[in-house]
């Protein structure tokens, strides 16, 4: 079931949001304009490398993008979730959701 | 044997992410509820409302200005918020925002009972105590759905409610002013500034 909705979705995209720190990043931006690395980090529980790594693998998609600035002369790293990114994450909705509906319906 | 448990498995799969990426928005929405720009104009309207209050030339006229300082400060804290989550994408009917709301109630609705009491009683002295300390336990309770800046404003409210209780009533509308004036303006400024307005 899987496989025939990464093959409908495109699997690169399903490979991408599946992974649960990257999918977290992409649920907490969804419903917020914007959120810094810190909020991040508190948001979704987990060490500064690992979210740099992932947060980085999606800004490379384009789905998020990162602005770095200043406040208070101390380094301020914000997150911002992209066109792509929010279409993205809706098809994997779409997805996780039709699977959920698919089982459900007697065979 | 495990291709029949396949199905079950991605169904259990699919389960777990959408109740995760539910969890994941509810918790991201702490950082979009409370307006930190209204608050700070509730501070700049609660200077204006001590003002107007230290012209009065009775108690109880003061306190009837503060009366509509809380009414027009809930209309502007109200209509923040509802910009805010309107502008961040947040249903303030669910989630966080909607627990912020409900918790804010409790012990907003005592400190107005009480205060009518008093007032009916004419022991209006103790009613800035009352309102200080009811407004600072809401803001404590709300702010455990908050960032954590939100129940420190809090209880910034309650010592200052606590205060009102043994100064002079000369004092009170200073203090009023302090508490519902600056305290909104600083710890408005500060969350604008840290999280998102």
């Amino acid at each position: 079931m899987i496989g025939r909705l990464r093959d409908e979705g495109g699997a690169e995209v399903f490979r991408l949001v599946n992974e649960r720190v990257r999918l977290g990043i992409l649920s907490a931006l969804a419903v917020t304009e914007y959120l810094s690395f810190a909020e991040l980090k508190q948001t979704l529980g987990v060490t500064d490398g690992n979210l740099s790594i992932h947060a980085r693998k999606l800004e490379e998609a384009k789905f998020i993008t990162c602005e770095k600035t200043f406040q208070d002369r101390r380094p301020l790293t914000q997150y911002t979730l992209t066109p792509r990114g929010r279409a993205a994450f809706e098809r994997y909705l779409g997805h996780m959701e039709a699977l959920i509906e698919a089982m459900r319906k007697p065979t | 044997m495990p291709n029949s448990e396949e199905p079950s498995r991605t169904h259990e799969h699919a389960l777990s992410q959408l109740r995760y990426i539910r969890s994941t928005m509810d918790g991201a929405t702490r950082f979009t509820a409370v307006p930190g720009t209204g608050m700070a104009v509730i501070g700049l309207t609660a200077l204006v409302a001590a003002a107007l209050a230290q012209a009065q030339t009775t108690r109880d006229g003061m306190l009837l200005v503060w009366v509509g300082e809380a009414v027009a400060a809930a209309g502007v804290g109200l209509a923040a918020l509802v910009l805010k989550s309107r502008r961040a994408g947040v249903d303030l009917a669910r989630g966080s925002a909607r627990k912020f709301v409900l918790a804010l109630m409790p012990s907003g609705i005592c400190a107005a009972a009480v205060s009518l009491a008093l007032a009916v009683h004419e022991q209006t002295t103790l009613i800035p105590a009352v309102w200080l300390t009811g407004y600072g336990s809401a803001v404590i309770a709300a702010g455990t759905h908050s960032v954590p800046t939100v129940p420190i404003m809090g209880a910034a409210f309650v010592v200052a409610g606590l205060a009102a209780l043994f100064v002079t009533p000369q004092f009170q509308n200073a203090l009023l002013a302090l508490s519902f004036g600056g305290i909104h303006i600083a710890f408005g400024i500060h969350i604008a500034r840290h999280h998102g307005g």
